[in-house]
């Protein structure tokens, strides 16, 4: 058997689990780990410039490709910097694996150099953590690392290892365990079977249904199950922000997204609905708006892989705890076997009334918005000509702001893993180092990340890493001189008291930064020449461009819920309720 | 209601933070907590007491279970079961006629007296927490120095057993 240090065991152990790429930067307490990675080739490192980017980044590379994201960062600052990359991926389950330098034992506990507790300060917010002892411990750890991340409901995994643990000269048997067993772990992932054949019937006789799902059929990659299922019932579909793309935004049968941001016709017919079936979604307060008053005379059908998610807000009549994609073929099949039909007659009837709203008061059939025009350009229409100009089939990575809703909005997906945002914990900053994850797992993919010039300033010093790697991400800066969600709200709660939200004189020139990191910044303010402008924009594809477009500052994100109502009280406009 | 779960957990250093942190993070209170290895070393056995309504018990069972560390996770309030609790108090006792009432009061209460000084007697009593608690309430005028509890262990009855 061969013998290698802890420092070579770590990163033989990425090898063996099939990690190719890992997101990190060094420091003291890693540096036994950096040294091992210095002499092999089998994992690429790509040193980012702030940790947070580095998760981040692993996170992009994770939903883009359904692998599980790998990061490294020192001890102590390395590694509370992190913490909002795992958190980020925390809230929306996303697999990771982040591996963090710690003090040598003996140090642990003294207050020494660069310690930090980091097992104790990620706690709420990974699915597990271990701190490494021993040598002989570091490969099973990963194992299970990886193991635990990727099954289940996915989540961040941290693996803390004291530098005394990677000490060069001390070198142990190394073998990589074949398979992972824990008595303490064992994710349910088939559904039960009466369970689901109640769903099944209780689907099948409904006469006003909608279809809710959720981020969880993209992480199970389930959508092609989806479809089959809602198609082959003709009923309506919405996806969460989480969960757009797992169904075809450009079918039919798609209803828009649902929640604060959602559509008139999404929103409606959930509040109408005589059956929901909900499906790896979890009635977050972004989606339910007021609980006591949440879609009345519905039937909750809810599938998802953690049980947690069931009844926590919304008691499910119907509950079915397994994986999406296993759960939908169980109900496809049984669906076959029950041979009943939906009420075809309620269906339609269904439909009349779901067209009538979407031509009334959707957002795709007519415009919501006053026309762009010479030197004001609507964000929406940003997102459209995007839109146009990638053909609606890049990736689009997002910061957290009204251009991530217009994003959602506008941007119509029709795969899954295109639409990469941070939904749960909306994390201003998560859009240029995803991009990087992403580009780098496609790389010949268009790959561009919708922000505003708040957002992209929380991690804008990536764009170096991009120049290091070769990552020709396409930023598209909807730069409205503000905090313009802030701003809306102070619009719409605070009599328009813009209380730092505002950053006066003091924004960069955009063009000229992305410059000075040697790449291309685009300038556009007025709206005939936005196309051109994308269109050069993505014929440099070799390049990082930084598009800095001045988009109408007083725009708002409508549709969206009235606080404290139901899903279907919404603003439409500055002037219109429902 | 008061709930008393019972979690077999890893014996593993993290775990028992871990159930503490969950309790932190959701907003759920711990009243009594204990924590002792079991016959096999490498699990331990976490007995706690909490409030809530069934809905309520129902989440923290499931996030419970939801953690890496724990293998079975069990209210023990849905079904039959056996709740014991330690209680260790020091009592003022130097008047005779005072040492003479906490002698039957702990008779009737079946506890035993298992310190004593000129002054004072510790009185071990065992018994559901609501015995605990009347006996507190019988030898507080008295004048209590010290109260220590256990917390509640519980156990179902019958055939039930929570094993690996
Ligand atoms: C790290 C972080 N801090 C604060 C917020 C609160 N927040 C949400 S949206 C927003 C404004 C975003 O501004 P910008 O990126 O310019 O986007 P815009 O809304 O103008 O499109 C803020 C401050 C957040 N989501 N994340
Ligand atoms: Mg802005």
């Amino acid at each position: 058997m061969e013998h290698l240090s802890g420092g070579e065991i770590v990163i033989r152990a990425l090898k063996d689990a099939g990690v190719k790429h890992v997101w990190g930067y060094p420091g003291g307490a890693a540096l036994h780990i950096y040294d091992a990675l210095y002499r092999q080739e089998d994992v690429e490192h790509l040193l980012v410039r702030h940790e947070q980017a580095a998760v981040h980044a692993a996170d992009g590379f994770s939903r883009s490709t359904g692998e599980v994201g790998t990061a490294l960062v020192t001890s102590g600052p390395g590694a509370t910097n992190a913490i909002t990359g795992i958190a980020t991926a925390y809230m929306d389950s996303i697999p990771l694996v982040v591996i963090s330098g710690q003090v040598p034992k003996a140090k642990i506990g003294q207050d020494a150099f660069q310690e930090t507790d980091m097992v104790g300060v990620s706690r709420p917010i990974v699915k597990h953590s271990f701190l490494v002892t021993r040598a002989e411990d570091i490969a099973e750890t990963i194992a299970k690392a990886y193991y635990i991340a990727s099954t289940g409901r996915p989540g961040p995994v941290v693996v803390d290892i004291p530098k005394d643990v990677t000490e060069p000269s001390y070198k142990v048997p190394y073998e990589w365990p074949s398979s992972v067993k824990m008595r303490s772990y064992q994710p349910t992932n088939k559904g039960h079977r009466g369970q689901v054949k109640r769903a099944v019937k209780s689907l099948l006789s409904a006469k006003q249904p909608v279809i809710y799902s959720g981020g969880g059929v993209i992480l199970d990659d389930a959508s092609e199950q989806l479809v089959k299922l809602a198609q082959r019932l003709n009923y309506p579909v919405t996806n969460t922000l989480m969960g757009l793309g797992a169904y075809p935004a450009t079918d039919r049968q798609f209803i828009g997204m649902l929640g604060m941001h959602g559509t008139f016709e999404a929103n409606t017919a959930m509040h109408e609905a005589d059956v929901i079936f909900a499906v790896g979604a979890r009635f977050d307060d972004r989606v339910t708006n007021d609980l006591n008053k949440f879609c009345p005379n519905a039937t909750i059908i809810h599938i998802d892989v953690d049980p947690t998610s069931i009844s926590k807000n919304i008691n499910a009549h119907i509950p079915v705890v397994g994986t999406c994609t296993s759960v939908l073929n169980e109900m496809l099949s049984i669906a076959d076997e029950l041979a009943t039909e939906p009420d075809t007659k309620a269906i339609d009837a269904w439909w009349a009334k779901i067209d009538q709203w979407r031509a009334d008061k959707g957002i795709y059939t007519a415009s919501r918005y006053e026309p762009s025009s010479g030197d004001v350009i609507k964000p929406q229409d940003v997102i459209k000509v995007l839109y146009k100009e990638t053909k609606g089939d890049a990736f689009i990575t997002s910061d957290v702001g009204q251009h991530q809703m217009f994003a959602a909005q506008y941007y119509l997906f029709d795969k899954p893993r295109r639409w990469i945002n941070s939904g749960g914990l909306g994390t201003m900053g998560f859009g240029l180092p995803a991009a990087m994850g992403v580009q780098l797992a496609h790389p010949e993919a268009q790959v561009a990340c919708v922000t505003g010039e708040g957002s992209i300033q929380m991690c804008i010093q990536e764009l170096s890493t991009c120049s290091q790697y070769n990552l020709p991400v396409k930023i598209i800066s909807l730069n409205n001189s503000a905090l313009g969600m802030v701003r809306q709200w102070q619009d719409m709660n605070y009599s328009s008291r813009y209380s730092q939200s505002l950053y006066e004189d003091s924004l960069p020139d955009f063009v000229a930064l992305a410059e000075a990191y040697g790449h291309v910044g685009i300038k556009v303010t007025r709206y005939e020449d936005l196309e051109e402008k994308m269109r050069e924009c993505f014929a440099l594809k070799d390049r990082v461009v930084f598009m800095d477009i001045v988009v109408d500052k007083s725009e708002h994100v409508y549709p969206m819920q009235i606080p404290g109502g139901s899903m279907g009280d919404l603003y439409l406009n500055k002037a219109e309720k429902n | 209601m008061k709930r008393i779960i019972s979690i077999l957990l890893e014996n593993e250093s993290g775990a028992l933070s871990r159930v503490v942190g969950l309790f932190a993070q959701r907003g759920y209170n711990i009243d009594t907590l204990t924590v002792a290895p079991t016959d096999d070393d490498t699990l331990s056995r976490l007995t706690l007491t909490t409030q809530g309504d069934d809905q309520m018990a129902e989440q923290i069972v499931k996030q419970l279970h939801k953690l890496i560390d724990t293998i079975k996770v069990v209210d023990l309030t849905v079904g039959s079961h056996i709740e014991r609790e330690l209680m260790l108090v020091k009592l003022k006792a130097s008047d005779p006629e005072i040492r003479a009432e906490l002698k039957s009061c702990v008779e009737i209460f079946r506890g035993h007296v298992v310190d004593v000084t000129a002054s004072t007697y510790t009185v071990q009593l065992t018994g559901d927490s609501d015995k605990l608690d009347a006996f507190i309430d019988a030898v507080r005028e008295i004048g209590i120095m010290e109260v220590v509890r256990s917390g509640v262990s519980g156990i179902s009855r019958g055939d039930k057993f929570l094993r690996v």
